[in-house]
């Protein structure tokens, strides 16, 4: 941690600013300052000067970050709980309701209902999507033969784009001519009505999930499997460890942070899920597959309730900043657990 | 020969799993060169056909147009990404003040943040500033959302460089400017790559704000005008696969291109 010495440190290693030369001839070239060991009050000066015109440059570079972000994420959330607080249509009047559009939204049935699908998305993501991906990623770490293939066709459903894939598994998934239909004949199940079905929506939106984001997983396990140290498994095959134990006892248990930290981010990828259930159900039928994200977008933009579904679009933006910070905690934990 | 037998179940699994991931690709492509008479009789018939009409069908109802507007949009979103990416991590990387740990996690945090927290107020300031159901109303928002990973990625990059040339041209009177155009960004120029493909993947196929800032067709990118298709195509079915896997090329071709890079940017995307 570099303290106070380590900045004024880095101060000193400051360039000369061009602007220099309008305050005055005394300040000189940096190399110069420090060869020359001029008087301690011009010394002094220059330090002041060159910091001012550092913070300058700092703000500078900043300002076009800080200015999309202030217009397009910072004032569009406060002004999401402001309008929270209305009832509104769009129009030009709308009335003031304090905190009643989120009484409403705690007795919505709709709403606990998305939670839970939200709540499912979490679930499918930790027992099936990061364990599917898991083994995606020892696969591709063994001794197949054309693993390279199999990487990059494993991994192009995550680079599609949603709209497309919903479309695409509309299709299979068509309750006449579908290949998923096709397939289960051959057992001997007879067709279903995956999406129009209130028994069957979720599971098949939620494996198309699956089909999109388990790829993503497979790439972050076999970057943390490749990051673990050769030595250890080499260790182990001299005490005769099996591929099994191996895995068991040192592959698995190195890669708990990573399978604790994607847990987290899967709570923000629910959060964030919209485009395939929009496409393939729009929430339905009667409200089976609805989540938090497309109960918003109907009330908002289809039912033009612009106060209620500003209620809640903010409290998206509350479980999200819950995960951020629960993200944050474990990230600490393990540094500090590193550190002793 | 034990050890070759006990690798069959491995090679089945990878095998089921690789139909899992690469049929529907497969169903896709093959359906986009049948006749609509040939998709009712024969649905699952791989290299059946080989006919263009549906191609040329699609890109007859708009898809030109659609991938136009895709293409304008992405190219002035992806650049300004970049370029506003690379400003912010030069201060919050290589100069160390008061705030900067905090102020990178809080640029960092948005990475976090569900889109549909903002979805309102945009629509409505979109709205104030008279660029509703209009291209340009897409960049900013697009802009806003691929900044926080991206200056995550390249700020990690960017900190990693060493201070010794950076110093030698302090010395030699370098202006900030000319420190970071000329010796900072070149340095970082792999990083600077990841960033414009990861981008270029998300925008590309960027959905809820198309849906909300745009209505008419003729400004609609290609996620919104698939969407389009599909209302309208919804019988012909060749047709619109013709559309997804027009859609879907530039993707695969870049990612074919630059596999490796699109795979070390996520992994270093995710938080490690």
């Amino acid at each position: 941690m570099p303290g106070r010495c380590g900045r004024f440190a880095d101060c000193r290693r400051d360039p000369l600013p061009p602007l220099a030369d309008r305050y005055g001839k005394d300040v000189g070239s940096l190399s110069e300052v420090i060869v020359n060991q001029t008087s301690n009050s011009s010394l002094r000066k220059g330090k002041k000067n060159r910091r001012r015109h550092r913070g300058w440059v700092i703000c500078m570079y900043l300002a076009p970050a800080v200015f999309v972000y202030c217009i397009y994420i910072f004032y569009p959330i406060i002004e999401t709980f402001h309008l929270s607080l209305y009832e509104w249509d769009g129009g030009f009047t709308r009335r003031f309701l304090g905190f009643d559009n989120f009484d409403k939204l705690f007795s919505d049935r709709i709403f606990w209902k998305a939670l839970l699908n939200n709540l499912k998305i979490v679930f499918t993501s930790v027992f099936l999507q990061i364990p599917l991906g898991l083994i995606m990623a020892l696969l591709l770490l063994s001794k197949l033969r054309g693993r390279r293939f199999l990487q990059t066709i494993y991994f192009m459903p995550h680079l599609m784009s949603t709209v497309a894939i919903g479309l695409l598994w509309m299709f299979i998934y068509d309750p006449v001519n579908g290949a998923m239909n096709r397939l289960l004949n051959v057992f001997g199940i007879p067709n279903i009505a995956w999406l129009s079905d209130e028994k069957f929506a979720m599971p098949a939106v939620l494996l198309v999930i699956i089909w999109q984001h388990a790829p993503f997983y497979m790439i972050l396990f076999k970057a943390a499997i490749v990051g673990i140290s050769e030595d250890l498994f080499e260790a182990a095959a001299i005490d005769g460890a099996n591929a099994f134990e191996k895995f068991r006892y040192i592959t698995f248990p190195l890669l708990i942070p990573t399978i604790v930290t994607s847990s987290t981010l899967a709570i923000v990828g629910s959060l964030k899920s919209f485009d395939t259930f929009y496409i393939m159900t729009l929430g339905g039928p009667n409200n089976s597959t609805e989540l938090i994200g497309t109960y918003m977008y109907k009330q908002a933009f289809i039912h033009f309730n612009m106060g209620y579904g500003s209620a809640v679009a903010f409290m998206m933006f509350l479980f999200a900043f819950i995960a951020a910070g629960l993200l944050q905690v474990i990230e600490a934990r393990r540094k500090v657990k590193g550190a002793a | 020969m034990l050890a070759k037998l006990k690798t069959i179940p491995l090679y089945a699994l990878a095998a089921i799993l690789l139909i899992f991931t690469g049929y529907p690709f497969l169903y896709m492509v093959a359906t986009s060169f049948k006749t609509q008479q040939m998709y009712f009789t024969d649905p699952f018939g791989l290299f059946g056909s080989l006919q263009f009409g549906n191609y040329i069908q699609a890109f007859e109802t708009g898809l030109a147009t659609y991938f136009m507007n895709s293409v304008i949009v992405t190219v002035i979103s992806v650049l300004l990404i970049v370029f506003i990416a690379s400003l912010a991590c030069y201060p919050l990387s290589r100069m160390k003040f008061r705030f900067s740990r905090l102020l990178l996690l809080v640029f960092v945090s948005g990475m976090m943040l569900p889109v549909h927290s903002t979805l309102i107020p945009i629509f409505i300031l979109t709205s104030h500033m008279g660029l509703r159901d209009q291209l340009p109303a897409l960049i900013g928002p697009y802009t806003a959302f691929n900044l926080p990973v991206s200056i995550f990625i390249l700020s990690q990059f960017m900190s990693e460089i060493s201070r010794e040339v950076e110093e030698a041209a302090e010395i030699d009177g370098c202006s900030h400017w000319r420190i970071f155009w000329n010796i900072v960004l070149p340095m970082v120029t792999p990083a600077l790559a990841t960033l414009v493909i990861y981008n270029f993947l998300h925008v590309w196929t960027e959905f809820i704000f198309g849906l909300v800032l745009i209505t008419s067709p003729e400004n609609m990118t290609l996620p919104l005008g698939m969407q389009r298709f599909y209302g309208e195509f919804s019988v012909n079915v060749p047709a619109l696969m013709a559309a997804l896997t027009l859609a879907s090329l530039p993707i695969f071709v870049v990612y074919f291109m630059a596999q490796e890079k699109i795979v070390s940017g996520l992994a270093g995307g995710a938080v490690k």
